[in-house]
């Protein structure tokens, strides 16, 4: 990426520039992540730099308080229910999308797109009025399943992507062979769209792990949620210990990441190398 | 026109019989029309004819990827209308290959195998056996993308032959390999169809290709089977112009039949000329025909020992050399593209460009047919 020899002078202040844009940009992207994380290991509870010394007192504090534990334990049930609700369903609605034309399609793509689209309030006051009616506010299940909803667009994009390399004719050639549809589901179109699956899973558990307004209006204390719980704290008593939480949700999330690159990775290159 | 006629006796049903099928995709136009076609067990026919004659989906109606709007599918005496894709013991071989990418060649074998109950033991010996044939033994831990295009049509070849299904069809699967590789192809094609004994349906639109496997051929066009015979009768005895067109090279030459007196008639050509030809495809006197005239058949310069009844003067207008033969476009009858082969060898001799000869044919090789 040296500059060639003939670059004008505008050429070399572009190089210059470039390069000042992106460290801005990842700056503003990584820079208040980063701060946050020594203020958890602060030994006095202020949230100024310097800070006085180093101390684990307030990771203490999380794991040893039942109400953290509680939203900690909440936020895993809710996360792993709703990924495995909207997986399954934004899986089987990409793949029935994206069978031959017929009336409406685009419509139904529209509403189940809708939620990364429509303002997150309008669906959570939304969801609020809908679910008091039927008796799904104060439960995890009416988390659950209002979580599943925002991340069904995550799954039905991703999906939708691989399938739009996918060869039906593979489907045909499975069915040539003697192969049920069902046996064909499982045996060469979910290994092949799989990645699209993975990632989509991704995007829906991250999506419910941060998951903060649905959680004000639908949550009760019993069923609040880290993020929720972290909202409370900063409102309530502002301790380094929502520090030290964030900084395990983000750890998590980063883990989550590099595991399901990883296992994309590996899915990828047993498909073959013509893919 | 489906039936080239042969009698058949009770004791030898067809393997596959179409009746009065017809396909329309929108409801008005139709593909595929009033199809009749008896496919016989153990022989390869080929469905030849060019893009949107109906061919591919006659193919696919078989298989069961798509539905018959009318008539039905006998397949061993069993109606196929309410037999799915997969319990039609039909293998397939696509133009695409569609091998799964996400298993190796071994597992890939494997799969109609499992899919049919074949025991572990039965399904390695059976692998090794297909793999051999089509001389692919030592690949079984290779995965699809790791192979070439003609060793994936093998692969996909072998699939389809693996597990023993009543038939196999083939949608162009020779169409994405190159031209040397695909003619070799065609040979060992043809060489497993006789050592394994099933039914090959095969679907192309390269005429050369059909010639060269084919025991009998379909020629479509606009949805209608033109011709259905083994492939010398279709190229020495095509039965309409779409035919002779279609298969081989062929000079046309438009005309009016004047006279039919047995086996002759005598063709009125534009510029007043008249040519005496075997009347194929042709109506009573004064209707339009279309003479054909493949371009081997044509002499240059006939002596007395070469049986033809009439020469024609004509122009020479260019000659192209080929290597086995010179191809020479002259001007005669009206027309300037007219093309005859001339073998190299001792008869072959070269002309001035412009030069006036006279060529000539045997009246037997002159087909009159319909008027297209």
């Amino acid at each position: 990426m040296a500059l060639p020899s003939y670059a004008t002078p505008l050429d070399r202040a572009w190089y210059v520039g470039f390069r000042v844009i992106c460290a801005a940009v990842f700056a503003f992207l990584i820079v208040p992540i980063l701060v946050i994380i020594p203020l958890g290991f602060n030994s006095e509870p202020y949230f100024t730099y310097p800070m006085p010394g180093f101390s684990l007192r307030w990771y203490e504090e999380f794991f040893n308080s039942p109400q953290w534990l509680l939203g900690l334990r909440n936020s895993i049930i809710v996360g792993f229910f709703a990924t495995l609700v909207a997986t399954v369903l934004g899986t089987l609605a990409a793949l029935g999308l994206n069978r031959a034309e017929y009336p409406g399609k685009p419509a139904i793509l529209a509403v189940l797109i809708s939620p990364i689209i429509v303002p997150i309030v309008i669906t959570a006051a939304g969801m609020y009025y809908f679910y008091s009616r039927i008796g799904l506010t104060g439960s995890l299940a009416g988390l659950v399943f209002a979580h599943a909803t925002i991340g069904v667009p995550f799954v039905v994009i991703t999906v939708s992507a691989t399938l739009a390399g996918f060869d039906n004719n593979l489907v045909r050639a499975g069915a040539s062979l003697g192969a049920s549809p069902v046996r064909v589901f499982f045996k060469v179109t979910m290994p092949l769209i799989l990645p699209g699956v993975v990632s989509g899973a991704l995007f829906a558990f991250i999506t419910s792990w941060d998951e903060l307004v649905i959680a004000i209006f639908l949550a009760t204390t019993e069923e609040h949620t880290l993020p929720r719980r972290m909202w409370s704290g900063i409102r309530e008593l502002l301790s380094p210990t929502i520090m030290a939480v964030a900084t395990l949700l983000i750890l998590t999330s980063i883990a989550l990441m590099v595991t399901m690159e990883l296992l994309r990775r590996r899915t990828e290159r047993l498909r073959g190398i013509s893919g | 026109m489906t039936d080239s006629g042969q009698n058949r006796t009770g004791a030898n049903e067809p393997l596959v019989r179409f009746e009065n099928v017809q396909k329309t995709y929108d409801g008005e136009i139709l593909v595929v029309k009033d199809l009749n076609l008896d496919i016989e067990q153990g022989e390869f026919l080929t469905l030849l004819g060019p893009s949107g004659s109906g061919k591919t989906t006659t193919l696919m109606m078989l298989a069961g990827f798509e539905s018959t709007t009318h008539g039905d599918i006998i397949l061993d005496g069993r109606s196929l209308r309410t037999v799915p894709p997969h319990k039609r013991d039909i293998g397939m071989v696509f133009q695409n290959y569609a091998l799964f990418p996400h298993m190796t060649v071994y597992e890939n074998l494997a799969f109609p195998l499992q899919c049919h109950n074949v025991p572990k033991s039965g399904q390695d010996r059976k692998i090794a056996a297909a793999l051999a044939m089509v001389e692919l033994t030592g690949f079984e831990r290779r995965r699809p993308g790791q192979l070439s295009g003609g060793q994936q049509q093998r692969v996909a070849l072998a699939r389809a032959l693996v597990f023993e299904p009543r038939i196999v069809l083939m949608d162009e699967p020779l169409g994405a390999l190159d031209k040397k590789l695909r003619e070799q192809m065609q040979i060992e094609m043809k060489h497993i169809h006789e050592n394994v004994g099933l039914t090959f349906v095969y679907v192309t639109h390269d005429q050369s290709e059909a010639l060269t496997m084919s025991n009998r051929i379909a020629v479509f066009d606009d949805g209608v089977i033109q011709q259905l015979d083994g492939p010398e009768e279709l190229y020495e005895r095509p039965k309409n112009a779409f035919v002779a067109q279609f298969i081989g090279e062929n000079n046309r030459v438009n005309g009016t039949v004047r006279d039919i007196s047995g086996d002759r008639c005598l063709v009125e050509l534009p510029n007043g000329q008249t040519v005496k030809a075997l009347p194929v495809n042709v109506g009573a006197a004064g209707e339009a025909t279309t003479l054909s005239l493949r371009p081997e058949a044509i002499v240059l310069e006939p002596a007395d020992g070469d049986g033809c009844d009439d020469t024609y003067p004509a122009i020479v207008r260019e000659q192209i050399y080929m290597g086995d033969h010179t191809r020479v476009r002259v001007e005669a009858c009206g027309q300037d593209d007219f093309v005859i082969k001339m073998p190299r060898g001792s008869g072959a001799r070269s002309f001035e460009l412009g030069q006036d000869i006279a060529i000539g044919w045997r009246s037997g090789d002159c087909r009159a047919l319909d008027a297209a």
